[in-house]
């Protein structure tokens, strides 16, 4: 685990009162929640507790019930479209499924945004994009094919390559590392790390994985009961008084997790 | 001689000849907003130093992922390997980044071109895989409507498997919810009949067989084929949409591990449905067209309504109306088999979903005035 920075901290997201209702179902109530400025954030929550919800709300895809997000102190959908195109290509979105656009193969996926955005010319795109497959662990072969074509971890690392294309600001990953094999989830876990102390990136990081719970993030926040009902380093997070988070942290899976990651740090 | 310099506002990398050995200076921000001029630098720098160039990494004042494949192809994974450990001014974070990159590019080759092939020989090889398809999808066609014969067979001595329930509501989809649009339409066609058919005819003060003229077209021909060419565009799409992105999506893979048969589930329900219902249409459409004409017939030629059903009488054998009749449960099966068939052969994308979707319209719609039209000569040389 690194140290988060200790100067004042800068948040690059901040959520206030958020609330989301699907009909009469209601997902999120009054739910606050800050992200910080190079920090990588882990959101864990039994599942349909609303943490895609949540991302959706704050990449602007969903517009909240009640309440308000602002990113890099601005809120998303008041904006024009221009500026609000211009925040949304600081974010890298890793959605739960992949996403890749199918009719595209692996390498014009990842070469899309350089070529709307950055403004290269297709060899050029091409090239990097060969590159950031490189970096998300996808071999070569894999460049040329369709997504349809790709196994459930390979679409995860294309669709890491895609969300890393233009080198974002703030990275949303939705349980970037289900399907990963555990030395192809290390290494996941390894390159988001190396990735936000050479880029300051800020990570909102959907897992159930508690390796990488562990390794990597700085801050952990849980979802329960509609809100985050704790988000802090998970030393703090683990010695948190309620019955879920017990279970969480305290159960076979989670110990097990927390030796491992001591025994890697006193190597 | 002069030193080597193309200067660039943010990101820089300038060659010194001058020193011995001689220095490669790179500084400013190596990052994807310079991406493009900084890859030109780096190609006309390519070849222009050698080994013991010393490497100055110092004053780069950022670095990302682009900028650091940049400069792995600049310098080579071994230069920057050993630049990752010793350029000490360097943040760590942009070395581990340098190191992140080179380790993951070390493996890498740019991927060959296809070869480029003379344009006469790809026309032909185009015509060539066009013919071959279209003889695939004929033998294919042909092969799927066995299968669903076959299926239909094996049902339909276990009343038990009967699934009333899908095909019921299949009928509503395709059927009853098509009603109003093929009413409208026929009806309209109809009357468009009436009015060239009193044109035309009033000519020859023959303008009361207007009458013969849309209760013949209407019932042998219009009738069936407005109604199946309209089923063809609205129901073999989304037969096809339907089936075609469950296969995108494994649930045919999901249904057959089950131990369910597809044709048992999906493609028979669809097929009788439209058995049902197209003819059911057919005579709606009929019923539509002839009273569109009769309208036309009323206003603009001054025929009474008796008198309209009175020629009908008396010209109209109602062999016409069977003669129309018995197309509709032949079309019915076939815009339904090629529906369901286009939609199995969706491989994977939504893009393909959409090319087979549109394959399906325009196959069934040929499939449908083609053999109305061998129906057509094997009726007149019949003489029915
Ligand atoms: N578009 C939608 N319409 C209705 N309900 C939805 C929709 N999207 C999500 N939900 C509901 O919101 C809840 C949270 O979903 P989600 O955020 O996907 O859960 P998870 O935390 O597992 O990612 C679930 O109960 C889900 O049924
Ligand atoms: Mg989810």
């Amino acid at each position: 685990m690194s140290t988060p920075t200790k100067a004042p901290r800068e948040a690059v997201i901040e959520v206030r009162g958020l609330c989301n209702r699907f009909g009469s179902q209601s997902v999120h109530e009054n739910l606050d929640l800050d992200v910080y400025k190079g920090e990588i954030l882990g959101v864990v929550g039994g599942s349909g507790t609303g943490k895609s919800v949540l991302l959706r709300s704050i990449v602007g895809l969903r517009r909240p019930t009640e309440g308000e997000v602002r990113v890099f102190g601005k809120d998303l959908l008041s904006l024009h479209e221009a500026e609000r195109s211009l925040i949304e290509r600081r974010f890298g979105v890793l959605f739960q499924k992949g996403a890749l656009f199918s009719s595209l193969t692996v390498t014009e996926n990842i070469a899309l945004p350089l070529i709307e955005h950055a403004g290269l010319s297709r060899p050029d795109a091409e090239h990097l994009a060969c590159v950031k497959l490189a970096l998300a662990g996808l071999p070569l072969s894999a460049a040329d094919k369709y997504p349809s074509s790709l196994s459930g971890g390979m679409v995860k690392r294309a669709a890491l390559a895609r969300a890393l294309a233009l080198d974002p600001d703030i990275l949303f990953l939705d349980e970037p590392t289900a399907g990963l094999d555990p030395i192809g989830a290390a290494a996941f876990d390894q390159l988001i790390l190396t990735l936000r102390d050479a880029l300051g990136l800020s990570v909102f990081l959907v897992t159930h994985d508690l390796d990488t719970l562990y390794t990597i993030t700085d801050r952990v926040a849980v979802l329960s009961q509609k809100r985050v009902l704790v988000a802090a380093p998970i030393a703090e997070v683990e010695d948190f008084d309620d019955p879920w988070i017990h279970e969480y942290f305290h159960g076979p899976r989670g110990r097990a997790a927390y030796e491992a990651a001591t025994q890697r740090k006193e190597q | 001689m002069e030193p080597t310099t193309i200067t660039a506002m943010a990101g820089d990398a300038q060659l010194d000849t001058s020193s011995n050995p001689a220095r490669l200076k790179i500084s400013g921000q190596w990052t994807l907003v310079n991406y493009a001029r900084l890859k030109l630098l780096t190609e006309q720098l390519a070849g222009k130093y050698d080994a013991r160039t010393q490497i100055d990494l110092d004053d780069v004042s950022r670095l990302d992922t682009a900028g650091a494949s940049l400069l792995v192809e600049l310098l080579g994974s071994e230069r920057v390997a050993q630049l990752a450990d010793s350029a000490t001014k360097l943040p760590a974070a942009d070395r581990a980044l340098l190191q992140t990159v080179y380790s993951s590019m070390r493996d890498f080759c740019v991927p060959v071109k296809a070869v480029e092939v003379n344009l006469g020989i790809q026309l032909l090889s185009r015509i060539g895989c066009s013919v071959d398809k279209l003889w695939q999808d004929t033998l294919q066609l042909l092969g799927f409507i066995g299968v669903i014969l076959q299926t239909l067979a094996r049902n339909f001595f276990r009343p038990k498997q009967w699934r009333i329930t899908p095909v019921v509501a299949q009928i509503e989809q395709i059927g009853l919810n098509a009603a109003p649009i093929v009413a409208l339409l026929t009806f309209m066609v109809g009357a468009v009949v009436a009015f060239l058919g009193a044109t035309v005819l009033s000519n020859f003060g023959a303008g009361i067989y207007t009458v013969d003229l849309v209760a013949f077209s209407f019932l042998r021909e219009f009738g069936v084929l407005l109604t199946a060419i309209l089923m063809a565009g609205r129901t073999a799409s989304s037969f096809t949409a339907q089936i075609g992105s469950m296969k995108a999506n494994e649930e045919i893979d999901a249904i057959r591990t089950l131990g369910l048969d597809p044709m048992d589930l999906l493609v028979l329900p669809r097929v009788l449905a439209l058995l049902i219902a197209l003819p059911l249409l057919t005579f709606l459409a009929m019923m539509a067209g002839i009273l569109g004409g009769a309208v036309v017939c009323v206003v603009s030629i001054g025929i009474s309504p008796d008198m309209f059903i009175s020629m009908l009488h008396s010209d109209i054998g109602v062999k016409n109306f069977l003669v129309g009749m018995v197309k509709a449960p032949f079309f019915a099966f076939l815009i339904a088999a090629v529906g369901c068939l286009e939609g199995f052969k969706v491989s994977g994308s939504a893009e393909s979903v959409g090319a087979h979707t549109t394959s399906s319209v325009v196959q069934s719609i040929f499939i449908v005035i083609l053999l109305d039209a061998v129906a057509a000569l094997f009726f007149m040389e019949m003489g029915w």
